[in-house]
C-alpha cells in the first residue's frame, strides 16, 4: 500500500463514514459542534491527499510510478486491474482536484450550516472526490470510465440534493429534472466514449494507456479518426460542449460549492485531460484536431454570448465555465495540449473563487440569484467584493493575472499554428468575456442597493471567507508556472508536462510578435471591461431585454429547439406507443402467466385433502403401476 | 394335499391384502391399526415359510426383529390413538384433519 493507493482510498473512507452519519440524523439546527465533526472529518479526507501528492509533487523525479492494487477482472487476453499511475500530468490533475477540493469542503462546512442533510452533503462530495481521482490516476480506460460514470453519479446526486426545490428552466420544475437533464446529456456522450473504448480494444485488445499509446502505429487513419471523434463526442458530453453544453446551465440548481467543485474546476474538466492523457493519439489524426478546435471555438463564442445576457450570477458563471471550457478544447484542437492544461489549472482557482463568492452573495441576500435584484454589496462584503474582483479581473484576462497568462498562452498558440480565423473568434470571445465579467460584478457589488430593503447583507463568516482569499491570491499569481516565453524562456507548467502528454513541434513566435499579440490581448481585455464598466455603472433597475438580447437571454432558443426536436418526440412515442404497450402486452403477459398459474394451483389444490389415507391410497396405486410396471418389462 | 411354499405365499399376500384395504378404506384408527398388524403379520408368515422351505434360520431370525418392532409401534400408536380421543372425543379419522391447510 503506498502513498498512491492510500490518497485515492481515503476520500472513499470519508464518503462512508460520512454516510453513516447521515444514517442517524443526529445533525439538528443546534448540533453545530457534530456539524463540525463531519464537516472538518471528510474536510481532512480530502486535504490529507493533497498533502500525499503535495510530498509526491516534491519528489517528483519526472518518471511514470504505478501502484497496482489487483486484478479487477479478466477475460481472455483482457486483463483490467485496479491500477493507478502517476505522471507529471495525472499529479498536476489530482493536485487541483484535492487541493481546490479541500478549499470548496472547509467553505462548504460554512455554507451548509444548518442543512439537514448536511451529513449527505460530505458524503456525495468525498464520494465524487474518490471517482475523479480514479478517472485521473487511473492506467487504464477501464478504470478511467468507471472514474467518469462515478463523477457523472455525483454531479447527478449533488444538482438534485435538494430535491424538493423548485427549478425554473426549459420543460424543467424541479431541481430532480436538472439533476436527470444532466446525467441523459452525460450518458449520451458517455454512450460514444464506450463506442471508442470498443474500436480501441477491436484493434490492439488492450485497454491501458501504456499499450495503447505504445502500439498507436496499429491504427488506420480512418480508424483512428472515428476514435479521436467518439472520444471527442464523450468529452462533448462531460465537459458540456456544442451539442451537449445545455446541461451544464441547469447544474446550477445544486448547492453553490458544487458548482464551485463539480461543474467549474474540476469535473467538467475531465474531458480535456483525457484528451491530453491520449494527446500522441490524436496529434496523429488532423481532422479530428479540426474538429476539435472549430467546436471549441464555436462553443467558446456562443456560450460568451448568452452569457452576456443573463441575469442569474450562477448562470453567468456557468455559461462563462462553458466558454472558458470552450478556449480549452481549442488549445487542444491547435495541438497546445500544455496550454489547455495551464488553463485548466487557472480556470479551476479563478472560476472556483467566483462561484464561492457568488455562493457568499446568495447566502447574505437569503437565496436571491437576479443580480437585477443585488447591487452595492461592495460595502456590506468587503472581503467577498475584494476576491471576487480578483477573480473577475483573471477570468477577463486583466494583464499579469493568472488568467491573463493561460488565455494568452492559447491565443498565442492558436497564432502561432496559422489558425489566424480562429484566433480572430477567440480574441472577440475574449472581448465578450470581458464584457460580461465585469458587467456582473458591476451590477453585483456597485451601483446602488436594489435588493429588498428588509434584506441586511453581511459578511460571511471566516470558514467561508479563509477559501476565498486562498484562491483569490491563486488567481492573482497562478500565472507564474505558465509564463510566456519572452519574459521566461523555460515555461514552468510546459517543460513539466512534457514528460507525459505529446508535444507538437511548431515554430516559435518572434518576441516581437508575441509582445504584440500579449499587448493585444491586453488591450482587448481592458477595453471590454472599460466598456462594460461605463454601461453598467450608471444603469438602474433593468427592464426585459428586447431585440437580440432576448434572444441571447433566451439562449438562442436551443434549450426549445432539443426540446421539440428531441424530448417533446420521444416523450410523445413512450406516453403514446411504449407506455400502452408496456401496460397491456407486457404486462399482459406476465399477470396471464400469474393468473394461468393460479388457476392451476387452484384445480391442484382439491388433491390435498389433508386426509392421510388418501395419500396412502395415491401411494399405493403408484406402487402398484410401479411393480406392474416393472413385472410387465 | 401336500402343502407347498406358494400355499403359505398366497395366504401371505392375501392377508397382506386384506389389510392394505384395510388401511386405505377404514375410518377408525383402531381398526386401522390392526389392519397394519395384519400387513406385518402377513410378511411374518411369509418369512417363516421360507425360511422353513430354505432351510435357512435367518427368516424366523427377521421375524423376531419385526415383531419387536411391531410391538414397540402398538405401545407408541395406542398412545397417540387414546391421547386422540381425549383432546377431540372421536377416533374417527375424517375428523382428524389437522395437515388440511
Amino acid at each position: 500500500m503506498n502513498a498512491i493507493s492510500i490518497a485515492v482510498l481515503l476520500p472513499l473512507a470519508g464518503f462512508l463514514l460520512s454516510s453513516l452519519f447521515s444514517l442517524t440524523k443526529f445533525i439538528g439546527h443546534h448540533e453545530s459542534g457534530k456539524e463540525k465533526l463531519v464537516g472538518f472529518l471528510s474536510t481532512s479526507m480530502i486535504a490529507i491527499p493533497f498533502g500525499l501528492f503535495a510530498t509526491l509533487f516534491a519528489s517528483f523525479s519526472g518518471e511514470t510510478q504505478t501502484a497496482t492494487l489487483y486484478e479487477w477482472f479478466a477475460a481472455g487476453t483482457l486483463s483490467i486491474k485496479i491500477s493507478y499511475q502517476l505522471d507529471s500530468l495525472s499529479l498536476l490533475m489530482a493536485m487541483i482536484v484535492t487541493g481546490v477540493g479541500s478549499l470548496i469542503h472547509l467553505y462548504s462546512i460554512g455554507y451548509m450550516h444548518g442543512d439537514e442533510g448536511f451529513a449527505r452533503f460530505f458524503a456525495y462530495l468525498n464520494l465524487f472526490i474518490f471517482a475523479m481521482l480514479n478517472l485521473i490516476l487511473a492506467d487504464n480506460m477501464v478504470l478511467m470510465f468507471l472514474g467518469w460514470e462515478g463523477v457523472g453519479l455525483c454531479s447527478y446526486l449533488l444538482i438534485g440534493f435538494w430535491y424538493d426545490r423548485k427549478f425554473e428552466g426549459v420543460g424543467i420544475t424541479t431541481t430532480t429534472d436538472a439533476a436527470n437533464k444532466a446525467f441523459i446529456m452525460n450518458r449520451m456522450g458517455d454512450f460514444a466514449m464506450l463506442a471508442a473504448m470498443f474500436l480501441i480494444f477491436q484493434k490492439i485488445s488492450a485497454l491501458d494507456y501504456p499499450t495503447i499509446l505504445s502500439q498507436k502505429e496499429l491504427f488506420d487513419s480512418t480508424h483512428l479518426f472515428w476514435i479521436c471523434v467518439l472520444i471527442f463526442m464523450g468529452c462533448t458530453g462531460k465537459s458540456a460542449q456544442i451539442p451537449l453544453y445545455t446541461w451544464l446551465p441547469d447544474a446550477m440548481a445544486g448547492p453553490t460549492p458544487v458548482s464551485a467543485l463539480i461543474h467549474a474546476a474540476t469535473m467538467v474538466t475531465s474531458g480535456i485531460y483525457l484528451i491530453a492523457r491520449l494527446s500522441p493519439l490524436f496529434v496523429m489524426s488532423p481532422d479530428a484536431m479540426n474538429v476539435i478546435a472549430i467546436v471549441g471555438i464555436a462553443t467558446a463564442f456562443i456560450a460568451a454570448t448568452i452569457g452576456l445576457a443573463q441575469n442569474d450570477i450562477k448562470k453567468v458563471l456557468a455559461y462563462s465555465t462553458v466558454s472558458q471550457l470552450g478556449y480549452m478544447f481549442l488549445a487542444l484542437g491547435v495541438g497546445a495540449f500544455g496550454s489547455a492544461i495551464f488553463h485548466v489549472t487557472t480556470h479551476a482557482f479563478f472560476k472556483a473563487c467566483l462561484f464561492l463568492g457568488s455562493g457568499s452573495v446568495i447566502h447574505a441576500l437569503h437565496e436571491e440569484q437576479d443580480i437585477r435584484k443585488m447591487g452595492g454589496l461592495a460595502k456590506a462584503m468587503p472581503q467577498t467584493n475584494a476576491t471576487f474582483l480578483v477573480a473577475s479581473l483573471a477570468l477577463a484576462g486583466f494583464p499579469l493575472t493568472a488568467g491573463f497568462f493561460s488565455k494568452d498562452d492559447i491565443l498565442a498558440k492558436t497564432f502561432e499554428s496559422g489558425n489566424y480565423g480562429l484566433w480572430g473568434i477567440g480574441l472577440a470571445t475574449a472581448f465578450l468575456t470581458a464584457f460580461y465579467t465585469m458587467r456582473l460584478y458591476t451590477l453585483t457589488f456597485l451601483g446602488e442597493a436594489r435588493y429588498d430593503s428588509d434584506k441586511h447583507p453581511h459578511e460571511s463568516p471566516a470558514l467561508m471567507t479563509l477559501p476565498l482569499w486562498i484562491l483569490g491570491a491563486l488567481s492573482l499569481i497562478g500565472g507564474i508556472i505558465g509564463l510566456p516565453a519572452v519574459i521566461q524562456e523555460q515555461n514552468g507548467i510546459q517543460s513539466f508536462l512534457s514528460t507525459s502528454i505529446a508535444s507538437v513541434q511548431a515554430h516559435h513566435l518572434e518576441h516581437a510578435t508575441e509582445w504584440i499579440l500579449i499587448a493585444v490581448s491586453s488591450l482587448v481585455a481592458i477595453l471590454g471591461l472599460a466598456v462594460s464598466f461605463s454601461i453598467y455603472s450608471k444603469a438602474k433597475a433593468q427592464g426585459e431585454p428586447e431585440g437580440i438580447l432576448a434572444v441571447l437571454s433566451r439562449k438562442y432558443y436551443i434549450d426549445e429547439l432539443y426540446d421539440a426536436l428531441i424530448a417533446k418526440p420521444f416523450q410523445a412515442v413512450s406516453t403514446r406507443l411504449l407506455a400502452p404497450m408496456d401496460n397491456r402486452v407486457l404486462e399482459g403477459l406476465v399477470n396471464g402467466i400469474g393468473s394461468a398459474m393460479v388457476g392451476l394451483g387452484s384445480v391442484l389444490k382439491q388433491w390435498q385433502t389433508g386426509v392421510a389415507q388418501n395419500y396412502a391410497l395415491v401411494i399405493t396405486i403408484g406402487l402398484i403401476l410401479l411393480v406392474g410396471y416393472i413385472a410387465l418389462t | 394335499m401336500h402343502i407347498e411354499l406358494n400355499h403359505y405365499l398366497w395366504l401371505s399376500a392375501f392377508m397382506f391384502t386384506v389389510g392394505v384395504i384395510g388401511v386405505l378404506v377404514r375410518r377408525n384408527a383402531i381398526v386401522i391399526f390392526m389392519c397394519i398388524e395384519l400387513m406385518l403379520n402377513a410378511v411374518n408368515l411369509s418369512f417363516v415359510a421360507f425360511s422353513h422351505f430354505l432351510s435357512d434360520i435367518q427368516g424366523q431370525m427377521m421375524v423376531f426383529f419385526v415383531m419387536t418392532v411391531a410391538a414397540a409401534e402398538a405401545a407408541v400408536g395406542l398412545a397417540i390413538v387414546i391421547s386422540l380421543f381425549r383432546n377431540r372425543q372421536t377416533v374417527n379419522i375424517d375428523e382428524i384433519n389437522l395437515l388440511k391447510g
